[in-house]
């Protein structure tokens, strides 16, 4: 066989096969199974904090069916994966609604990726779960946010460290990763400290490229700062960064009882590779901490650690850790299903409108609403401090939950947008 | 040793000890932070060695509680703090919980019961906490500490935290006093509570004498800035000059453009980790001194990866530079995968050991961690040693003549092939030493190298190829220079702005700071 007929027999065979599946599944599947789309990654930079969310939702999936599915449907999962290459998410989203027909997508975790399927989902008028804390300034029709908006997280912290059992700071230090998450989050944050009458010059904001690990300028810089009256850091720094930066906190001196570091990005999964004895007594804030004592949390631990050694999840099946995205993914999930049930249909407009006001009693203890109107959940806040183990104690929260404002009220040009999305999608 | 001081302490309190009732425990470890507060600082004047004892556990968090009774744990056996008989530990009972508040308070009561310690150093520590935050309340301690204080040093710091406490006084003449006597002492500390002093200050010549005081101690904490500017720059270029200096082998005398010089540098930080890791199962009260196992180990296991690489792969590669270019660079992604293949795509855990965990305070502002004195020191003998062995021993005259004039060396019967492998073992070693100095400051994981291998050619080409004191100047000027702009211009900008610096220098400058000289210059 010579090359060019050996690659049309081939082409031939894959066309044969390719309709024989096709067949297939409009035969055999697509009658009674609704097909949920999972978009995280699962290979490239990103696959250490996704994976476990792709997981997290097959979770749920089995749970789901072993109830009897929905609407007397199995649910089916499709996993693809779009490899923490952002343009690929979009392509991989449009595959996922054009050919596999799926009728929701549970996905993305960087903003980036978000801001680039977001048009798909728009355009092809389906819908998407995003689990992942974010900085705001976005609401979709199309899109359910179940991670925090800067109100949920961002806000809440900076209010603890004012008080007087967070230490009551005086002076502020912004320290960051030089990207959009961190610059736009310090952007809200600076109006609101000027909103509670601090200066200025009492704030000090910096930024670092990413994967900076010389801190010592850093840190002198936040010891000389601290002088001139109590201070906290709030650190959007990203990623691996991290280490660097409290090993150096911990060698200079400056302990949590004196300078608080109160970070954004830190949770229990990234404490997993870490020495945490420079951590202890630092802060973090999420909506979300494995420690927190409720039933709800003590049967969603259970139900992933049996899941975890059941499947062999890598890590997981020793030391089975969860974490606020987690809890997010999986309260986004159990909703979805509910308002499936509610309105009887998987159809994105009829399954939106039923999403409105769905509860649902989230492992963090609370009863997780999903608002009317704004497309994001209703979260408590909590301030955790980092224990020598890994794990956060819980030291503050809010009293209740918290109304999500994607729009955040500090930033001025945002007076006047509405806290809903348009009904009509934009095309 | 500390239960007795601390019993010793609690008997020269002022106020006859009064034992602790199970009221008050359960006062001291429950409830809301506002109300334990209350109850510490009720407590504190009249604590008995069993209050004592409950307050240290508590600082220690290993305080248990259930609805009704405290346990204080010890050896993961529970004790009753009132009687100190062994109780049991009910399955319901939780851990008390401190926040920074809670421990700041326990730490300052702790501190004032330290205070009346025999031993000298007890005391000096106590004082130090308590330094931190002063509060009235805590005044009549003080006085008292004061004036039993026997040591002329430890007087004097008390002499200043009770200055700093009556800086707040309704009495003017006390204000004057306390404002004099601060500004000799220096610390951060004092000037803030300066400053706070003196938005608050009326008085004209109590704001005069502030002003004084924090002109005198301003003058002291710059001199603490300037300091820790060339500390941090000579520490960063300490570290530059470890990962560069191997390349100064394998690049400057050898010309192999190694793209996976970085990778060498992981494995001999991987080394340090499967080092500390078997410490830690085998012998972990040995743990310390893991660090000295893991330097040699490090340099063994990048000299024997250098050495196959150099017979497997580079040696085909000689005097192509592009392939070479190319071929090293596939090796580090070789490398990296087969890492993440063996340990994991995360980043594994490198604790210091103890001595290399803190730092000492030079000055009041100016903290020299142990780690970064430690890699100083390290990059010193590291160098001292790479030059004796270049400079004065027969492989390094053959590694010299080899590098000079193959051909010659050759005739003169070196066997050049071996030279080669054993000189760039040489210089990937010494990247397995930096891999092993970075476990102590920075991440360790699969990607570690791709942040160094750029820093590593900057410095090699701007301090001149073939040179290894041109390498020691460019890593220590690099050091300073990124330094001194990134206190200047933040992190970002110094970055960008060595880099520029970097490329105007080598515009003007092709060869370095220092040129090769004579003959061997055009070889």
């Amino acid at each position: 066989m010579n090359p060019s007929r050996r690659l049309a027999a081939q082409s031939l065979t894959a066309v044969a096969l390719g309709l024989a599946a096709l067949g297939y599944s409009s035969v055999a599947l697509a009658a009674d199974t609704i097909k949920v789309g999972v978009l995280h990654s699962l290979s490239g930079t990103m696959a250490i904090s996704e994976t476990v969310l792709k997981d997290t939702v097959l979770m749920a999936i089995d749970e789901i069916n072993a109830k009897g599915g929905l609407l007397g449907k199995k649910l089916e999962p499709v996993v693809v994966d779009p490899a923490s290459n952002w343009p690929l998410f979009a392509e991989k989203a449009k595959q996922l609604i054009g050919q596999d027909k799926v009728v929701v997508t549970f996905g993305c975790w960087t903003s980036v990726s978000r801001k680039s399927v977001l048009p798909v989902y728009e355009e092809l008028n389906s819908l998407l779960f995003y689990p992942v804390q974010y900085e705001g300034e976005e609401l979709s029709k199309n899109v359910f946010y179940t991670g925090a908006a800067p109100n949920q997280q961002a806000i809440p912290a900076v209010e603890y460290l004012m008080s007087k059992a967070g230490g009551g700071a005086k002076r502020w230090v912004l320290l960051g990763t030089d990207y959009v998450y961190p610059r736009t989050t310090n952007k809200i944050l600076r109006a609101f400290l000027h909103s509670k009458g601090v200066k200025d010059e009492d704030i000090d904001e910096k930024y670092t490229p990413f994967g900076h690990s010389d801190y010592q300028t850093i840190v002198a810089d936040i010891k000389k700062f601290a002088a001139g009256g109590k201070t906290a850091v709030v650190s959007t720094i990203n990623g691996d960064s991290n280490v660097p930066f409290y090993k150096e906190l911990g060698n200079a001196g400056l302990k949590a009882k004196d300078v608080p570091v109160v970070a954004f990005s830190v949770g229990e999964e990234e404490l997993r590779g870490v020495d945490t004895k420079p951590l202890v007594g630092h802060l973090a804030a999420w909506n979300y901490f494995q420690s927190i004592k409720a039933p709800a949390n003590t049967e969603f631990i259970k139900k992933w650690s049996d899941y975890a050694k059941a499947k062999g999840i890598a890590g997981h099946k020793d030391k089975a850790l969860t974490n606020d995205p987690m809890e997010a993914t999986y309260i986004g999930i159990n909703m979805w299903a509910q308002a499936v049930k509610k309105a009887g249909s998987t159809d994105t407009d009829k399954v939106i409108a039923a999403m409105a006001g769905q509860t649902f009693p989230a492992p963090s203890g609370i009863t997780s609403t999903m608002d009317a109107k704004n497309h994001h959940l209703h979260k408590s806040v909590f301030i955790g401090e980092i224990k020598a183990d890994g794990q956060f104690n819980v030291v503050w929260k809010t009293p209740g939950p918290v109304k999500a404002q994607p729009w955040s009220p500090y930033i001025p040009e945002n007076k006047g947008k509405k806290d809903e999305p348009d009904l009509v999608a934009k095309k | 040793m500390r239960w007795f001081f601390l019993l010793m302490a609690a008997l020269v309190l002022a106020a006859p000890a009064r034992a602790l009732t199970p009221a008050q425990a359960r006062a001291l470890a429950t409830g809301e932070v506002e109300s334990r507060i209350a109850a510490l600082n009720a407590v504190l004047p009249t604590a008995d060695d069993a209050a004592v004892a409950l307050i240290q556990a508590m600082a220690d968090d290993a305080v248990k509680f259930t609805d009704s009774v405290v346990i204080v744990m010890k050896d993961g056996k529970g004790f009753d703090p009132v009687s100190g008989a062994a109780v049991a530990v009910p399955e319901a009972a939780e851990d008390v919980i401190n926040n920074n508040e809670m421990r700041s308070e326990l730490d300052a009561a702790l501190a004032s019961i330290k205070l009346f310690s025999p031993d000298a150093k007890v005391r000096a520590e106590a004082i130090k906490t308590l330094a931190g935050e002063p509060s009235e309340s805590k005044l009549p301690l003080i006085e008292k500490a004061y004036a039993a204080e026997a040591v002329p040093a430890i007087k004097d710091a008390i002499g200043h935290v009770r200055a700093a406490m009556l800086l707040g006084s309704a009495d003017k003449a006390k204000r004057l006093d306390a404002a004099k006597s601060l500004g000799d002492s220096g610390t951060p500390a004092t000037k803030t509570l300066l400053l706070e002093r003196m938005k608050a200050e009326t008085d004209p010549e109590v704001r005069a004498a502030i002003g004084v005081a924090l002109g005198a101690i301003e003058g002291r904490l710059a001199w603490g800035e300037r300091l820790g500017v060339i500390f941090t720059g000579i520490s960063l270029g300490s570290i530059l000059l470890l990962v560069a200096l191997g390349l100064a082998i394998t690049y400057g005398l050898m010309g192999v453009i190694n793209m996976a010089h970085g990778e060498l540098m992981m494995i001999g930080a991987y080394a340090t980790y499967v080092i500390q890791n078997l410490f830690r199962a085998y012998w972990p009260g040995g743990f310390d001194y893991y660090v000295l196992l893991a330097v040699p180990a490090s340099f063994g296991a990048a000299a024997l990866v250098g050495a196959v690489l150099e017979r497997s792969v580079i040696r085909w590669l000689y005097g192509r530079p592009l392939e070479t270019l190319l071929a090293t660079w596939g090796i580090s992604l070789v490398l990296q995968q087969a890492v993440r293949s063996i340990f994991g795509a995360q980043n594994v855990p490198v604790e210091n050991p103890a001595w290399l965990s803190g730092g000492v305070a030079a000055m009041s502002n100016l903290t020299l961690p142990y780690n970064r004195l430690a890699i100083i020191a390290f990059a010193v003998l590291v160098l001292a040693g790479v030059s004796a062995l270049i400079a004065r021993t027969r492989l390094g005259l053959f590694v010299r003549c080899v590098t000079q004039n193959r051909k010659m060396a050759a005739c003169m019967g070196v066997n050049t092939a071996r030279i080669d492998t054993y000189a760039f073992a040489l210089g990937s070693g010494i990247a397995g030493l930096a891999g092993c100095a970075l476990s102590q400051v920075g991440n360790v994981g699969p990607d570690l190298g791709q942040g160094y291998i750029v820093d590593s050619f900057m410095v090699v080409v701007l301090g001149g190829v073939g040179q290894l004191a041109g390498t020691v100047y460019a890593a220590l000027g690099l050091g300073v220079l990124n330094k001194l702009l990134e206190g200047w211009q933040g992190a970002v900008l110094a970055k960008i702005m060595v880099l520029v610096f970097i490329v105007i220098f080598i515009q003007k400058r092709p060869q370095g700071i220092f040129a090769m000289k004579g003959r061997s210059a055009e070889a």
